[in-house]
């Protein structure tokens, strides 16, 4: 569906995976092929874009995602405690999701607030001067919410 | 009489609950029959007061700040829609001390209009450096912005001018316009604040740029952590395409220039031109050899200027008040004004726009107000996770290009990140290192493997193997990426480690050069008092 939509569009492989991703949380493996096929690329040019780029993931992520911020105004201002408390809340490292699926962590390199440091960012919305509190406030809600 | 109320909607004013104040305002303000009129506008670049509610009485915009949803019904009480007293309140906003003596050119208009309104982009000087841009020939154009002294805001302070210049001699069926929007240093948010705050100014500058070099398409390659950026700038180009400020026929003119966005997918070396060109074409966004440079074979293989956001939104005030205007700012080769971005362990983080010149240590102290910790700072990384650290020591240099490369560091994109005594420079220098590991687009030896060897030397100088001979090894390597990396994510990456080294022996469990000698006179003085 999205395929026809960027298939006459230059350079549009990038604008076709993030409507699929937008759409579905991710980029099927098994879509490569059809990709492929409509903007003349093959199954290893397409994987070899999907997997150089952090934001495409391969697999359905957890209902939220929780981005903790890894960039030096955020760790000036203590975001590697913020790291440790989540993987220790949520029982996961970086890149996966929690066992009841509903919260996925993943690093994130500069979230632009960087005057509101530490920053995190949960699905779209970013938070600036993010305590240890703060964060077991935005899981609670997150875990909760649909 | 209806009342007019600004509550940004910049992110970081959104982060801190803009959102949810606005609304509270509107939810207080209906409940006690109160007509107001709620403007969304960008942010003043005060970050630590933000949301920064700003309300316009017949004396000016009165600030109050920053405010929760909870003091919403107290700022009523106080009647804070006359400019009333209360505990928030900071006055005239254009009084404050943080404002007053900026040198805002660039920034203009950021936090004081609606930044999707275009109506109130003209109102406040909008578009008038394209209507001088439509009565000159494309060359003269060129020449006012070399005229200016301009340089690439993006780092690399590269002459706006003659990039313009070269894509302009170009003879091509089509020819483009890219923005890196791809702000991805730690500590910078200058485009992002231009983008949500006054989206019209970048995309005036585009047009602009296209009508001097003869580039009637162009591209806005925005980061995907900036997903409201994302939604204003789309929504201020449709309103420019709707009044023909972009299109077939600009204003009449017969010019032709269209724009877009495009999305990148949080690969921060997509921020290196070449790579952002690879990326834009739909391909992994590994480096490109130069030659040839993107202004002959650029974007499809077609000349392409690529420009920073700030360089692109400083254009139409350069066109509007002239080159001589602009380049009276500032000092030495550094013309004109650059947006510094204070953050980090700061007490005040925000936007200052000043001319070049002004010192770390005014930045710090004057403006930042010391550390957000109240400890000492121990170091400043300036210019983004390339740029070098920065030692009290050094806290007098000038902010000026020239100035920062005699001293082995860069002003980069401006943004200034502070850390207290608490900060341990080797762990910085390993971070570096991993970053650039993690960054990597892979495509040359030295930053691919390099960075990986580098945090391995690392981890075992932070276990006390070995340090002095370990540190001999680092710096090898560092050179090593300093002169055999592609670009500058591994040629730069040394600049971060070499500078925590040299300012901050102590940390990597070695000597500071001389120290020994040092300890040995002060022995000697001892012993002639005896």
């Amino acid at each position: 569906m999205h395929i026809a939509a960027y298939k006459a569009v230059p350079g549009g492989l990038l604008p076709l995976l993030h409507a699929i991703q937008d759409d579905v949380g991710y980029i099927p493996e098994d879509s490569y092929a059809s990709i492929g096929k409509a903007l003349n690329l093959s199954v290893a040019e397409v994987h070899g874009v999907v997997s150089f780029y952090h934001h495409f993931r391969t697999q359905p992520p957890g209902k939220h995602i929780l981005h903790i911020c890894r960039a030096e105004s955020c760790q000036a201002m203590g975001s590697e405690h913020l790291e440790i408390h989540a993987k220790s809340k949520l029982g996961i490292d970086y890149h996966e999701t929690s066992l009841n699926g509903d919260i996925t962590l993943e690093p994130i390199y500069c979230l632009g607030n960087c005057a509101l440091s530490p920053a995190v960012m949960l699905d779209e919305k970013v938070y600036g001067r993010v305590s240890l509190t703060r964060l077991d406030e935005l899981i609670a809600v997150a875990e909760v919410a649909e | 009489m209806t009342i007019r109320i600004y509550v940004p909607r910049d992110s970081s004013a959104l982060s801190m609950g803009a959102d949810e104040v606005a609304t509270k305002i509107v939810v207080e303000a209906a409940r006690r029959a109160i007509s107001v009129d709620v403007v969304r506008n960008g942010s003043r670049g005060m970050f630590w007061l933000e949301p920064l509610v700003e309300v316009v009485t017949d004396k000016g915009r009165v600030s109050y700040g920053p405010v929760t949803p909870s003091d919403v019904a107290s700022l009523f009480d106080s009647d804070f829609l006359n400019g009333g007293q209360h505990a928030l309140c900071h006055g005239l906003t254009d009084e404050l001390h943080w404002l007053k003596n900026q040198e805002r050119l660039t920034f203009a208009r950021v936090g004081i209009t609606d930044p999707v309104s275009l109506d109130d982009y003209l109102a406040h000087d909008g578009y008038r450096g394209l209507q001088r841009a439509l009565s000159l020939a494309p060359a003269a154009i060129v020449q006012e912005v070399a005229e200016s002294g301009l340089r690439g805001r993006g780092g690399a302070a590269f002459p706006t001018g003659i990039k313009w210049k070269t894509v302009f001699d170009c003879q091509a069926d089509q020819k483009y316009i890219v923005c890196n929007a791809d702000e991805g240093d730690s500590g910078t948010y200058s485009d992002r604040m231009i983008m949500e705050g006054d989206p019209f100014v970048l995309i005036e500058g585009m047009t602009i740029a296209g009508l001097a070099v003869g580039a009637t398409r162009g591209y806005i390659y925005l980061r995907s952590e900036y997903p409201d950026a994302l939604a204003i700038l789309n929504e201020a180009i449709a309103s420019a395409y709707a009044q023909q400020y972009l299109g077939d026929n600009i204003l009449g003119s017969g010019h032709r220039f269209h724009l877009e966005v495009r999305r990148a997918a949080g690969a921060y070396i997509c921020g290196e031109e070449t790579s952002l060109l690879e990326s834009l074409e739909g391909k992994r966004g590994q480096v490109r050899f130069k030659p040839p440079l993107p202004a002959i074979e650029g974007l499809f293989g077609k000349p392409t200027v690529v420009n920073n956001v700030v360089s692109l939104a400083t254009v139409p005030i350069i066109l509007d008040k002239g080159a001589e205007f602009y380049k009276n700012f500032g000092m030495g080769r550094s013309r004109g004004t650059l947006p510094f971005q204070l953050a980090g362990n700061i007490k005040q983080g925000g936007l200052v726009e000043k001319a070049f010149g002004l010192t770390l240590r005014q930045l710090l102290y004057d403006y930042g107000g010391g550390s957000a910790s109240g400890r000492p700072i121990k170091a400043v990384q300036v210019g983004g996770p390339l740029g070098a650290y920065l030692p009290e020591s050094q806290f007098d240099t000038p902010l000026d290009y020239e100035k920062f490369s005699e001293i082995w560091a860069v002003l980069g994109h401006g943004g200034v990140v502070a850390f207290d005594d608490t900060v341990d420079m080797a762990k910085m220098a390993r971070y570096a290192f991993e970053f650039c590991a993690v960054e990597s687009c892979g495509k040359c030896t030295p930053c691919r493997i390099g960075s990986t060897r580098g945090v391995e030397v690392l981890d075992k100088i932070m276990g006390g193997s070995d340090c002095e001979k370990n540190i001999t090894l680092v710096r090898d390597l560092s050179d090593t990426l300093l002169n055999g990396s592609l670009c500058a994510l591994g040629g730069m990456t040394p600049y971060p480690v070499l500078s925590a080294i040299n300012h901050f022996p102590e940390d990597f469990g070695i000597r500071r050069p001389g120290a020994m000698e040092e300890e040995q006179a002060e022995l000697e003085k001892v012993d002639i008092s005896y």
